[in-house]
């Protein structure tokens, strides 16, 4: 009786279990299946479950003729510009903040502390204006400058957890032994924050990289359009039509590197998540 | 001498990262601020023309800003509410030993990965009336009597996107509350198994209480996050009525109405909104993080 409870149990939990993985899961298997089938495999009451005909179609459709191919390079030029900026940034202030003498340094921290919250949404209109006047509207630069509003604060807060965790002996040690704090910072602290760079850029890239509604306001053009608006406006060759085969094709390339990313780092990726929320 | 230099080296360092914040956070503020006083054209075409709190008293009285904040707060209490308890179930499934547990947190970081404009057009497929996978197999299991169009009507948009912001942001919520499980010492549980306590009273006595700081921190999180809510929404229905939020509706004054004087002062609205919910989570976290 007792054997018998316990096997019902484990059985439930297994079934349970099955249930998380294919409710994550299914959503992204049917995006990639739809994504290798032909329209006549789409639009049918009875669709397969399998790429079953497969084509290679809806891929051509997404890049021969199109701007994708653009604004997948507008997203890689962006995206990588503004973590790298971030990083560098980021990298001095967080040493500063959480290594160095520095009075105001609680003042510094809340306010990039209550960035990393900050509603895009109300600066919208305020940086609409400033890009105009500096004439960086629809321009790479001006799209980047306007990602800093989130990367560069979640860099410098992640990096200062990063920073503090770090013994204290070692930049001891290195004063000791004559080195300035520039120094102690680029040769000793660097190389052991690594792990938390690559961690942190990944994490401020994939953030930049899925980003919508500056992207959508403050570009016009396919030449500096990135890809989520080009995705959001996938159009087909009438208005009427939708073309859900080739909008799935772009939807997987975007994601693909991404999962692949995520799979590969994803211990890491899980302690930076926890950090630039929960423990601050 | 030694800490004076220390000092000076650290603003140095510190330097750049302010001067970019002022440049891309204050002075957009600052503007924002300042329209909401003006009637003016986001091209500033026109001449700019101040009239007071005119905008405000306009958006106390604009029934389509109040449709637009109930939206928001539907939207914020659901998709908060289910994905705290979803999120909760799965750190508990996944913090409980078992083989293959590692693959079920690889399984639930997809969605998570996925970008949000993405899984709003896979899921607009999905839920496609005619075609959509949910359609076909809803009807073949009996599940629906017929095929539903959820992005057309108006009382079951707002569930279907709420049940995509779910899909996509409970695996988020699933990891934080992860992290809270794991800072539980298991100690506890054995004890609380002498003295012969079940896995129920265990949960309600032991888990749930110590997990509250983590839960805290996190639900405020996610409530800051859905306030502010726009891809999965205007990639779903655009700026429909019934779906549109604050920051959908702001975005479409100022850049489709090109009203800058009444898209700000819904601006600054929002930023009272979201300034208590950030309040409220810097004194959750800040506290510790700056001893």
């Amino acid at each position: 009786m007792k054997r018998t409870l316990f096997w019902l149990n484990r059985g439930l939990f297994y079934l349970l279990v099955v249930f998380v993985v294919v409710y994550s899961v299914f959503p992204f298997y049917w995006a990639v299946i739809s994504s290798f089938k032909p329209s006549s495999g789409l639009f049918t009451p009875d669709p397969s479950f399998l790429p079953i005909p497969f084509t290679l179609e809806q891929y051509r459709n997404v890049f021969v003729g199109t701007a994708f191919g653009r604004n997948l390079l507008n997203s890689l030029l962006v995206a990588g510009g503004a973590t790298l900026l971030s990083l560098v940034l980021g990298v001095l202030a967080a040493y500063a903040l959480g290594r160095l003498r520095f009075p105001p340094k609680n003042a510094v921290l809340y306010i990039v502390l209550s960035m990393t919250m900050f509603p895009q949404i109300a600066v919208l209109g305020g940086f609409f204006v400033l890009l105009r006047q500096v004439g960086l509207f629809n321009t790479h630069a001006g799209l980047i400058l306007s990602y800093m509003l989130f990367t560069l604060p979640f860099t410098v807060w992640v990096l200062v957890g990063y920073f503090r965790g770090l013994p204290r002996e070692l930049e001891e040690a290195a004063y000791v032994d004559g080195a300035t704090p520039v120094q102690t910072l680029l040769r000793v602290m660097l190389p052991l924050t690594g792990p938390g760079l690559v961690t942190t850029g990944l994490l401020a890239f994939i953030a930049a990289w899925n980003e919508f509604l500056f992207a959508l306001t403050f570009t016009v053009s396919d030449v500096v359009r990135t890809v989520p608006p080009a995705i959001a406006f996938f159009g087909g060759a009438t208005p009427y039509e939708i073309p859900w085969g080739s909008i799935m094709a772009a939807s997987v390339v975007v994601t693909v590197p991404l999962v692949v990313l995520v799979l590969v780092f994803q211990q890491r990726i899980v302690a930076g998540l926890t950090a630039g929320a929960v423990k601050g | 001498m030694l800490v004076q230099r220390q000092v000076r080296l650290a603003w140095l360092l510190v330097l750049p990262t302010l001067l970019v914040v002022v440049f891309v956070a204050g002075y957009p503020l600052a503007q924002v601020f300042y329209w909401s006083f003006y009637k003016a054209d986001i091209a500033l075409v026109d001449p700019p023309e101040f009239v007071g709190f005119e905008n405000y008293l306009f958006l106390l009285r604009d029934p389509d800003f109040r449709e637009a904040l109930w939206n928001t707060v539907k939207f914020t209490v659901f998709s908060v509410s289910i994905e705290t308890v979803l999120g909760l179930a799965i750190a508990l499934i996944i913090h409980s030993n078992f083989r293959g547990r590692g693959l079920v947190r690889t399984a639930i970081l997809i969605p998570w990965a996925i970008p949000t404009v993405v899984s709003a057009k896979m899921w607009q497929w999905m839920l496609n009336d005619v075609y959509g996978v949910i359609n076909v197999i809803g009807v073949k299991l009996g599940i629906l009597s017929q095929k539903v169009a959820f992005l057309a009507r108006p009382e079951l948009m707002l569930p279907a996107i709420i049940a995509v912001d779910v899909w996509k942001t409970t695996p988020f919520m699933a990891l934080l509350l992860l992290a809270g499980l794991q800072l539980i010492p298991e100690e506890l549980y054995e004890a609380a198994s002498i003295d012969g306590a079940t896995r129920w009273q265990q949960f309600w006595t032991i888990t749930l209480p110590l997990l509250t700081p983590a839960l805290v921190v996190a639900l405020i999180f996610r409530t800051l996050d859905a306030l502010r809510v726009f891809d999965v929404i205007y990639v779903m229905t655009g700026v429909n009525p019934a779906t549109r939020t604050l920051a959908v509706y702001n975005r479409q004054n100022l850049i489709d109405f090109q009203d800058l004087g009444y898209g700000s002062a819904i601006s600054v609205a929002i930023l009272i909104i979201t300034f208590v919910f950030v309040i409220l989570y810097m004194r959750s976290i800040g506290r510790e993080a700056l001893r």
